[in-house]
């Protein structure tokens, strides 16, 4: 269903439901949180960079995790780390959504077996929404990440959050 | 510029015992051995010396010689007991040009060396790295932290050739 129901002549009001509104505001721009770990965190700033202009999907760095939507863990998540993105998830405001971006994210990577220092996923400390593949993944994947990210933010329930 | 069979005589001549060895069956520079609780004379003395002048420590590194005797675990893992830990000093000299590596052995139960931070600086977050992952003990370094593992880890130190990892660290699992 599209976001507007109905338009009258004059074109000054619209009708729509509060639900898909306030998706849509939320899926325009998410605002992610600043934040890079490994070589993964090189093609996020790629895809943040003008050629492939993550702007354009509404999403900018904001510094702090306090006017933060969204948190993309790019790259590898030691324990030592992992505590403090735990911290810093805890500081964000609802609603919040996390993209796992890269192998080691996702399952601890080339790490998986010898990496006595390697959180085997990101998902063992903080709900994750979308798993983005790849050793890094290109900025593309990253992308195809976020769209997936933006279709499930446009399917959410005002009652219940599902990403 | 001196070749390190110079250097050894010259080291062997000042510290005598201190130093015992030189092995020259190596690829790159020949290996110095020295006691590890006197390595800061020696080193000083490198430093200083007007014909040697090793003004740079490039790289100050821990191996686990896993020489001693090795038994198995119930879960078949290894345990090694005796033997020694190894610490290397990789010295060059910016103004004569020529290189030397240094050897230390220190007992795998009690490893303990002297800390060489005030010869050169370098060493301070080497020689932390060096206990962080290996245990060794750098005596009279001002800041013995661990520089890699958080501040908490207790399961030991990981790059040891028996190190087991734990099953979890605070509430996260470890193992895959």
């Amino acid at each position: 269903m599209g976001l507007l129901d109905q338009e009258f002549s004059d074109g000054n009001i619209v009708i729509a439901r509060a639900e898909d509104l306030m998706n849509w505001a939320r899926l325009s721009s998410i605002w992610q949180l600043g934040f890079g770990l490994a070589c993964c965190a090189i093609e996020m700033m790629a895809t943040s960079a003008s050629h492939y202009d993550f702007d354009r999907f509404g999403v900018i760095p904001r510094n702090t995790p306090r006017q933060a939507d969204a948190i993309i863990i790019s790259g590898t998540v030691t324990f030592k780390m992992a505590t403090r993105i735990k911290r810093l998830y805890e500081q964000m405001p609802d609603p919040k959504y996390i993209i796992s971006m890269g192998s080691c994210a996702n399952c601890g990577g080339p790490y998986w077996e010898h990496g006595y220092h390697v959180l085997k996923g990101i998902d063992r400390v903080i709900p994750v929404d979308v798993y983005v593949p790849g050793c890094p993944p290109r900025p593309e994947a990253l992308l195809e990440g976020l769209l997936k990210l933006q279709e499930k933010i446009r399917n959410e329930s005002m009652r219940k959050k599902i990403a | 510029m001196k070749n390190p069979e110079e250097i050894f005589e010259l080291l062997k001549k000042e510290f005598g015992d201190a130093v015992s060895a030189i092995d020259k069956d190596t690829p790159t520079e020949s290996i110095i051995s020295i006691d590890p609780l006197q390595i800061h004379k020696v080193g000083s003395f490198l430093r200083e010396n007007n014909d040697l002048q090793f003004d740079s420590l490039m790289v100050l590194s821990g191996v686990d010689d896993a020489n001693g005797t090795k038994t198995k675990d119930e879960d078949g893992a290894d345990i090694i007991s005796g033997g020694t830990l190894s610490v290397y000093y990789h010295l060059h000299s910016t103004i004569l040009k020529h290189k030397i590596t240094l050897r230390v052995a220190t007992p795998r139960e009690n490893p303990q060396v002297e800390s060489v931070y005030n010869v050169w600086r370098t060493s301070d977050w080497h020689e932390r790295e060096a206990f962080d992952m290996f245990g060794i003990i750098f005596q009279n370094h001002p800041d013995l932290r661990r520089i890699l593992m958080p501040y908490d880890w207790e399961a030991g130190y990981p790059l040891r050739k028996d190190y087991k990892n734990p099953e979890f660290y605070q509430g996260m699992k470890v193992p895959y």
